[in-house]
């Protein structure tokens, strides 16, 4: 899967506009416009089938900045536009653009169902955990206790993480990536391509006005290493500045985070990611692993190939269509239940 | 010995099937019909169910009906009242004996009526003995024992409750000898409905047999009718308005040569317009059962977006959860069939009931100016017409069509001449060829001021849409006042110069007089029978019954300046005539509404146009 061939004549110019890009200045948007039209030469076999449903917020702007046929729909509806888009025409390669707010609140119903058909749409969420484009209120992965707009005193409520969300429904594909890591994108943005279903990919975005530095815990040069782990299916998962930390299985079941070297413990004893893994058990305390305990895990967490919902729709509709007499609307008329007098 | 039976010779009549919900009458009633049907009768059915599936055996709330109307000659509704009622138990006496005829036949499962079912019904006394039936002919029939006995005589090992659910065959049976009708159209029905199960069709057939019999045999019923076929040539088939909504849009799908997509979420009484598409596959239909109306609606807009004919099917709390979406199909001015089958409102409402409620919602139910070509039918079979019109418009205008229906034609049923595919206008889709260099995403025709259609996949023309206020022409973002205004505008008069492609209004009747009846969608069929029992009494009065509502066709003025009276007459509180008077407010228009979940009755719409037709 690592050794791509690119697609003869398809470059990242290709895929970028001469209009402006209208997001604030230091935007995450940008890496990831930028890391999104650098996968896609390597993903798209012809560049007309190529389609950007977005819904409404900063991130839902997208498809305006890439040259792609694009639908910039309505607040929270994308998935059910890019469902729509997919299931009747399943050679295009749909993408999606989302936010937080868009995709965990106001279209929570549409994602959770698109993830649970399994349609194979590649989600692009981008996660800055506030509402920027109403400038400042919080969103449904806002922290709790953080004081915004809409919350002076701090949230009362729990967020959403959308991992959790994404196996819940239960998800075929989920990874996470951060905006200030292009290759990291680029390299999960190709896996989410290639995969057969729904491919949720999360993106850590910071939203330079309203939740500055939001994700500098993990986002930070100086802390990264540190405070992630990026897995590999097939790989340990060893992560630190000196990569010398790793996650094992620990006693009753729960993930320990520990020391090569220290009382023994070798790269032998660490966890092997096993995202292909059906069961989606440790994906889900993969997905959970948070600071300061633990480095949040970044990378495709999960991938597991399922049959998507547009594919076995239309092997429905072609045994039917071969299996009829009634081809025609004429035939359809005539069909029994007519009579003549 | 064979008993002396006078046949009476009948232009129409009104059959009303009636019992518990798990009496199987909505089964005896199609059943009954689709052998009227062949017969030669032309003909209209209702059915009446209630919201719940299985209220309480032997209450009101559980009874189920079914009412058709047969005839010699054209057949324009279920009918008002029943000549002949088939109770089950008494609740569906006590529910529906106002239903029926003075005069009228009622047959009645006697072995249902004891004191403990009266009590269900909640009658006080026993109604075969109070005088309540008095001047109705009574046919106390032991329907359920004699089911019972003759299954039982078969041998065939089937238990007493399958026995019992065979006991609606007795009444066909009844009705067949009641009806001069030849039973082998029963007994076919029988074969194929229970083709696999034998022994079921054995029983079915001798169950049948044993109530035609029993009433050849029995005093109570000395009278017969016949009901004679029509005198008319073709292929038919008895359709409800659902079926034929359906069928109409595969119709458009195959002319237009762009395939059906269905994007919808069950709602009654919209629901069997799903359930037939989704059984449609072997069309090339694709149906997307979504999580909610909201994804319903935004599912076809993307199949839209793709190149599909695009329709979504709802019913009135549907529409009000679509409009954000019916706005989005506006401003990217792609094309969409909207289907509202409505019902009985606001919120929940009357989920089985009828009602014309929706119509000013359809019309305006949206934010912003957000207009939509709206268009309805009024017959349970030219909601095919109207499906594939609606399709035609909306595709050749590319803009969202409207098309209301409601449950009185989506459950009711009739029958549909059988036309060839091909005497339908033809649909011409406004699709660019790939690589047209002069493509731009708002570039409009001339005439209609539709924008063409440009598909993902297609090459060289890729374009971006959205719910963004958009540049004519170019297609780019803009927040350019005098082009926000001028896109609006022309949303507008898109809708409108739809005038020019649609035929112009008739007028049932002389095109002058003294009163004008307008209708518009499912109320055709009582209007029509109530103005043309006035017409036969040499009264100066017309109908004009609206199916394209917006735009209205360009003739109404000239139609509505010859008559000395306009009554408009619709089920909400004045809807219409509301919509009529701020298109031509120089008329005065007089108003007959009902909201009671029920359609007009002929008799009530006569007894008004004569009241106004006396006022001076």
């Amino acid at each position: 899967m690592e050794n791509e061939v690119k697609v003869e004549g398809l470059s990242k110019k290709d895929f970028t506009v001469t209009n402006p890009v209208k997001w604030c200045a230091g935007c995450g948007g940008f890496s990831i416009l930028s890391s999104v039209q650098a996968a896609l030469p390597e993903v798209t076999e012809k560049k007309e089938n190529v389609v950007f449903v977005s819904g409404i917020g900063c991130s839902s702007r997208f498809p305006y900045y890439i040259n792609t046929y694009g639908f910039h729909s309505l607040h929270g509806r994308a998935m059910a536009i890019a469902s729509g888009i997919k299931t009747a025409n399943p050679k295009l390669d749909v993408w999606m653009v989302t936010g937080d707010g868009d995709s965990m609140a106001i279209g929570g119903n549409h994602f959770i169902h698109l993830i649970r058909r399994n349609i194979n749409i590649n989600l692009l969420l981008f996660n800055n955990k506030i509402y920027g484009l109403t400038k400042g209120q919080y969103s449904p992965t806002t922290p709790k206790g953080s004081k915004t707009k809409t919350s002076p005193e701090g949230t009362i409520e729990d967020p959403f993480n959308p991992g959790e969300l994404t196996l819940g429904a239960q998800g075929t594909f989920f990874a996470r990536v951060l905006d200030t890591d292009p290759k990291m994108m680029k390299e999960v943005f190709l896996q989410a391509a290639k995969h057969k279903g729904t491919s949720i990919v999360e993106i850590l975005q910071n939203c330079v006005i309203f939740n500055n530095q939001v994700h500098a815990d993990i986002t930070g040069k100086e802390v990264k290493d540190e405070h992630t782990i990026y897995l590999e299916h097939g790989k340990p998962m060893i992560f630190g500045n000196e990569r010398d930390k790793g996650i094992m299985m620990g006693k009753n079941f729960k993930l320990e985070v520990v020391k090569l070297g220290e009382n023994g413990i070798t790269e032998k004893d660490l966890m092997i990611h096993d995202a292909y893994n059906p069961d989606p058990t440790i994906h889900f305390m993969l997905t959970r692993l948070a600071r300061p305990e633990f480095p949040m895990a970044l990378g495709v967490i999960r991938q597991f190939e399922l049959e998507p919902y547009e594919i076995l729709l239309e092997q429905q509709v072609k045994s039917a269509m071969a299996a009829t007499k009634i081809k025609t609307m004429d035939d359809l008329l005539c069909s029994p239940g007519v009579f003549e007098i | 010995m064979t008993k002396q039976t006078k046949v009476i010779e009948l232009e129409e009549v009104v059959v009303k099937f009636a019992g518990d919900s798990g009496d199987g009458m909505q089964l005896t009633g199609t059943q009954f019909s689709d052998s009227s049907a062949m017969f030669g009768n032309d003909l209209s059915t209702f059915p009446d169910y209630p919201s719940e599936i299985r209220a309480p055996q032997g209450t009101i709330a559980g009874v189920s009906g079914f009412q058709v109307h047969i005839g010699h000659k054209e057949i324009a509704t279920p009918g008002d009242l029943a000549d002949v009622l088939v109770a089950m138990n008494p609740a569906a006496l006590k529910k529906y004996l106002t239903s029926v005829k003075i005069g009228g036949t009622i047959i009645i499962d006697i072995d249902n009526f004891d004191n403990k079912s009266y009590k269900k019904a909640e009658y006080s006394d026993d109604p075969l003995s109070d005088g309540s039936l008095n001047g109705y002919t009574i046919v106390k029939a032991p329907i359920s024992s004699l089911t019972l006995a003759t299954v039982n005589d078969m041998n065939l090992g089937i238990d007493n409750k399958t026995a019992d659910k065979t006991k609606n065959q007795f009444v066909m049976g009844m009705l067949y000898w009641l009806f001069n009708r030849n039973m082998n159209d029963g007994i076919e029905f029988l074969k194929k409905k229970f083709s696999k199960k034998p022994v079921l069709v054995d029983a079915n057939i001798e169950v049948l047999k044993a109530g035609y019999n029993y009433a050849e045999t029995i005093e109570a019923m000395t009278t017969t009718f016949m009901v004679s076929p029509l005198d008319r040539k073709g292929k038919f088939r008895n359709i409800t308005g659902n079926v034929a909504t359906a069928w109409g849009l595969i119709a458009a799908s195959e002319r237009s040569g762009r395939p059906l997509f269905l994007g919808s979420y069950p709602i009654t009484p919209a629901t069997e317009i799903l359930q037939e598409l989704s059984a449609r596959k072997h069309m090339g239909v694709k149906t997307f059962q979504a999580e909610d109306e909201i994804a319903g609606i935004c599912s076809a807009i993307g199949a839209s977006y793709t190149g599909h004919l695009a329709a979504t099917s709802t019913s009135g709390p549907g529409l009000a959860l679509k409009s954000e979406a019916i706005g989005l199909a506006v401003i990217t001015e792609l094309p969409l069939v909207v289907v509202n089958v409505q019902r009985g409102g606001p919120a929940t409402g009357l989920p089985t009931k009828p009602e014309q409620a929706d119509l000013l919602q359809a019309l305006y139910g949206r934010n912003g100016e957000s207009p939509c070509i709206v268009i309805a039918a009024s017959t349970p079979a030219n909601c095919y017409d109207y499906a594939y019109m609606a399709a035609k418009l909306s595709v050749e205008h590319m803009t969202p069509v409207i098309l209301l229906t409601d449950g009185y034609l989506a459950n009711g049923s009739e029958l549909m001449q059988v036309r060839p595919v091909s005497e339908f206008p033809e649909i011409k889709p406004r699709i660019v060829k790939d690589n047209d260099t002069e493509y731009k995403p708002y570039l409009r025709d001339a005439e209609t001021l539709a924008r063409s259609w440009a598909m993902p996949g297609q090459e060289g023309l890729r374009h971006r849409v959205g719910g963004l206020e958009k540049s004519n022409i170019t297609g780019e973002v803009s927040h350019d006042p005098f082009n926000h205004e001028d896109m609006v505008v022309i949303r507008e008069e898109k809708v409108q110069r739809v005038a020019d492609y649609i035929p112009e209004q008739t007028v049932i009747g002389e095109d002058k007089g003294e009163l004008l009846v307008v209708g518009w969608g499912g109320t055709y069929g009582a209007l029509i029978s109530a103005v043309q029992d006035l017409q036969k009494e040499g009264r100066k009065i017309s109908l004009c019954q609206f199916n394209y509502i917006k735009p209205l066709p360009k003739n109404v003025d000239k139609i509505f300046s010859r008559f000395d009276k306009i009554v408009v007459c619709e089920l909400n509180l004045g809807q219409f005539k509301q919509y009529l008077q701020s298109q031509y407010p120089k008329y005065d228009y007089l108003q007959f509404n009902k909201v009671q979940g029920l359609p007009f009755l002929i008799s009530e719409l006569k007894e008004k146009f004569y009241q106004i037709l006396e006022e001076k």
